[in-house]
């Protein structure tokens, strides 16, 4: 009997299907939100941190988490007694969550710093700022990882 | 190593620039494995200074998480004319500095 059109379509179909499975190598190498929230503690002790005045500029869809824009602006007269000290980024699910720490001063005239990012999986990221009267502010954003970083094989 | 560095060459006293800056390196998260299950050891910056005529005005400590051939973008007052001098130091003993001029009516 000679193959029927809809017999090869199923056959080829099945086919591609198997094909494409993604060989996906899972690892438990993940920062949980406790190591988050110590790695966070580190930084701003026991002082509360509240929300507002940071601002955090990044894709809410990431299609490769390898390079990650991501903008951090504090809004600050950045003068000599009101400034930005520092601005710590954080995350979420990356092995390791902290991102990066970057020291200011009165003489950035501008609380804003900009940088490429790795993300490892979806997941939110956290800026937190540091005032000159030592009082902490922070953002927390979410964002869609469809091509993780960080713990990819090497070919 | 290769650094690219962008600071407008000229600025007003008192004007607020922007200074961009990117070097080429792996930044290698020591987090990867190889295909027969090697970890790949760590080889990431770890700190960034600039520094403008001498008194640093920026600094960063790196981290895993910042991607590959690290850009950074800061702010600055333009002050005097002068030098910038950026340093990025980083694991087994890496060490590389650039610099630019501006100069400030």
């Amino acid at each position: 009997m000679p193959t029927t059109r809809r017999q090869f379509l199923n056959l080829a179909g099945s086919v591609t299907v198997a094909g494409t499975i993604p060989i996906v190598t899972l690892r438990p190498l993940e920062a949980t939100p406790a190591m988050l929230t110590a790695a966070i503690r580190n930084v701003v002790g026991e002082a509360p941190v509240r929300t507002g005045k940071v601002k955090l500029d990044i894709p809410p869809l990431v299609e490769n988490g390898n390079t990650v824009p991501l903008t951090v602006s504090v809004a600050s007269p950045m003068t000599a007694n009101d400034y930005v000290k520092s601005i710590h980024v954080f995350n979420e699910k990356n092995p390791q969550p902290n991102i990066g720490n970057f020291h200011l001063g009165p003489s950035s005239g501008r609380a804003q710093i900009s940088t490429r990012i790795r993300l490892a999986d979806t997941q939110k990221v956290v800026a937190i700022a540091r005032l000159s009267d030592d009082t902490f502010w922070q953002v927390t954003t979410e964002i869609v990882v469809t091509l993780a970083a960080c713990t990819e094989e090497m070919n | 190593m290769a650094a690219l560095i962008n600071v407008p060459a000229k600025a007003r006293r008192g004007e607020i620039v922007e200074i961009r800056t990117l070097t080429s390196h792996i930044m290698e998260t020591g987090f990867r494995h190889t295909a027969d299950g090697a970890l790949v050891p760590r080889d990431i910056i770890t700190s960034f200074t600039c520094r403008y005529n001498g008194t640093e005005i920026f600094r960063a400590d790196l981290f895993p998480a910042i991607a590959a051939n690290p850009y950074l973008s800061f702010f600055t007052v333009a002050k005097e004319s002068g030098k910038f001098e950026f340093e990025w130091i980083g694991d087994n003993g890496y060490l590389s500095s650039a610099s630019a001029s501006i100069t400030v009516e």
